[in-house]
């Protein structure tokens, strides 16, 4: 039988690998996009496992939300991601220093 | 070892490569069609908890929508890969260590200690006509259902903000207007002029 801790172990290694593509890429938006992305489905999986284990659905409930917010997310972040690169030519994180003072 | 147990290590060992794939290839195009196979094999852990209707949409929204708007806004914009890795290897021992970390202070704290099967037994398989979308659904209209419309609300947003975003407007191009077209008069084209009738010499 696969245990609670199994699922556990599994959504913190996920959300471990996401937090270190952040650091590893973080001249690159749209791998920090996508590890964000990561990152809401190790914690999805941690709902989900505790919905199963506990036998209540409120766990379930919550991811579809949780998916909804992640889908809106990855729209807008991709929309301002094509109109920065519109103007600016470059995603790279360095160079979008325009508010600096 | 059953059958169920290899399904979940085979799908987590998939799961967990690929997303290492994610954040370590060069080419983002490879990187969104990796995170399409994390979200896949995800699904299938999902399906192991018995959470089916959100395994399905999990394939359906993400598989199907985000990582085709992701593929689309890669493949659109000209990256400069080569300037984007540079800093790869300077954060890698940094990257390395924050992640050994994190996995090591989380697994003392949802390690088998706290939440293996002598502290949280497993649960009983549901019946075969266990219907879990309808299960979900009776959830989701009755006590989420204030939840339920903020969540369209969000959605709603999102599109208007996305368009509202994106949208480009160039006040020196040159378009028909369909409107002034149809309705203009005979008068506004063409002028009548009585003259004498000429003969070239």
């Amino acid at each position: 039988m696969i245990a609670l801790s199994d699922y556990l172990i599994l959504a913190a290694i996920m959300f471990s690998i996401s937090v270190a593509g952040i650091f590893l890429n973080r001249k690159n938006i749209i791998i920090i996009l996508m590890s964000i992305e990561l990152m809401l489905l190790s914690v999805n999986i941690n709902f989900i496992a505790f919905s199963h284990f506990l036998g209540d659905l409120a766990g379930q409930v919550f991811v579809f939300f949780i998916l909804t917010v992640a889908a809106a997310e990855a729209a807008i972040g991709l929309a301002i991601l094509v109109v920065l690169f519109r103007n600016k030519r470059t995603i790279d994180v360095d160079e979008l220093d325009t508010m600096k003072g | 070892m059953g059958f169920e147990n290899i399904v979940f290590y085979v799908f987590a060992a998939i799961m967990l490569f690929s997303a290492v794939m994610v954040i370590t290839v060069k080419n983002p195009v490879q990187a969104s069609l990796f995170l399409v196979l994390t979200f896949f094999s995800c699904s299938v852990i999902w399906m192991l908890l018995e959470a089916e209707f959100l395994a399905i949409t999990l394939v359906l929204v993400y598989v199907g929508a985000v990582m085709v708007l992701f593929l689309f806004v890669v493949m659109m914009l000209d990256i400069n890969v080569a300037r984007m890795r540079a800093a790869f290897i300077q954060y890698l021992p940094i990257g390395i260590a924050v992640l050994v970390t994190m996995v090591v202070m989380m697994f003392m704290v949802v390690g088998p200690e706290h939440f293996g099967l002598e502290q949280v037994a497993a649960p009983a398989r549901q019946a075969a006509d266990y219907n879990n979308t309808r299960e979900l659904g009776l959830v989701l209209y009755t006590v989420y259902v204030y939840p339920f419309e903020i969540a369209a609300v969000i959605l709603l947003v999102a599109i208007v903000a996305a368009i509202a975003l994106t949208l480009r407007r160039r006040p020196k191009t040159k378009y028909q207007n369909p409107d002034l077209q149809i309705a203009v008069q005979r008068n506004d084209r063409i002028r009548m002029i009585k003259m004498k009738s000429e003969q070239p010499k």
